[in-house]
């Protein structure tokens, strides 16, 4: 499995990378969305993990230039609002992509992830 | 209640509730920065009972991670503990560098959300003024808020602080030409009520890029 983790807070991506590295979980990591682009241009992803609020571009838009790039990746949000009805109010146009309150726990995170890929296999 | 008055207290609200929106979500950060390190600490030990050696550095390294989070945390909630207490006296004297400042804090997500710099320049001499802190507190932001929105990705705003004839004034710079939104007009009928119950006055310069905020210095303004 190819991870792209996409958060502002590096200490943040930095540390889950190395949590995912340690399950056996390739992953590269970007602080923002041209960050994200630059890697998703030259690496091919299973998964995106990005937190909806990051700099300079939404995740939601983020995650439309990534499938542009990459038709079969799939995603997953990360949000650090209060609640997740907030989130479900707040990013409806988010469409049924699956997405996580901060802190997130990691099992949590894996199983999404392997929820996801059964679904791209589906397909 | 007169008209006005249901105005401020709707846009008052509005306000308060978007900066604690925005540090409960400075705070969901550290925490789960906290999370991961310490999750971390827990694989590496899980790894040590399985014959891994432990690295002290890796520790170390995560241990810190931790502290400065906790330390970063806590000074959200200070933040957000003086944000609290700024409805607490009905008027007050108050450092406009100071309030300046403190709203630039307030404000420092929104703005690296729009990839735009803040820095508040501190004034030769200090300027007081007497009046509502949590509503300069308001005025200061929306001020803010139409300068960063009209500045765009990659520029600095910049909060000058002086005082011209008796009036105490915040002179936002750095925003660059631009030209108001005939939808949106600034400042608005909100804008318009916060600045009557300060006494104070937005002045916007499309041509010259200029927004300035005065109010009066030294006098009870509400």
């Amino acid at each position: 499995m190819r991870v792209l983790l996409v958060d502002d807070e590096e200490e943040l991506v930095t540390t889950l990378a190395e949590r995912l590295s340690l399950r056996g979980i390739h992953v590269d990591w970007a602080t923002d969305g041209e960050g994200a682009l630059q890697l998703a241009r030259s690496n091919l992803y299973d998964i995106a993990v990005l937190d909806v609020k990051i700099p300079k571009i939404s995740g939601i838009r983020l995650k439309s230039e990534l499938k542009k790039l990459s038709p079969g990746m799939k995603f997953i949000f990360v949000t650090g609002h209060g609640s997740e009805d907030d989130f479900r109010a707040g990013t409806a146009e988010a469409g049924e992509g699956y997405y996580l309150v901060k802190p997130v726990n990691i099992d949590i995170l894996i199983q999404k992830m392997n929820e996801v890929l059964r679904v791209k296999e589906g397909e | 209640m007169s008209q006005d008055w249901q105005e401020l207290g709707e846009a008052g609200l509005q306000f308060f509730g978007k900066v604690t929106a925005s540090i409960s979500h400075e705070i969901k950060n550290a925490l789960s920065i906290i999370n991961e390190s310490a999750g971390l600490l827990d694989d590496l030990t899980v790894l040590t009972e399985k014959g891994v050696p432990l690295d002290p550095v890796r520790i170390k390294t995560h241990a810190s991670k931790i502290m400065k989070q906790i330390q970063r945390a806590d000074g959200i909630v200070k933040v957000m503990n003086r944000f609290a207490h700024s409805v607490d006296e009905k008027v007050k004297n108050v450092d406009l560098y100071d309030v300046a400042e403190f709203v630039s804090v307030l404000s420092a997500r929104l703005a690296s959300m729009r990839g735009v710099d803040l820095a508040t320049l501190r004034p030769e001499k200090p300027v007081t003024v007497q009046t509502n802190a949590f509503l300069l507190e308001h005025a200061l932001w929306v001020c803010l808020d139409f300068a960063m929105e009209k500045a765009g990705k990659g520029q600095k705003v910049m909060l000058g602080i002086d005082e011209k004839e008796k009036r105490a004034r915040v002179n936002f710079t750095g925003i660059g030409l631009f030209k108001r939104s005939p939808e949106a007009a600034f400042p608005g009928e909100r804008e318009m009520a916060l600045m009557g119950a300060l006494g104070a006055e937005i002045e916007v310069d499309e041509e010259k890029g200029e927004l300035v905020l005065s109010l009066p210095s030294g006098k009870t303004t509400s």
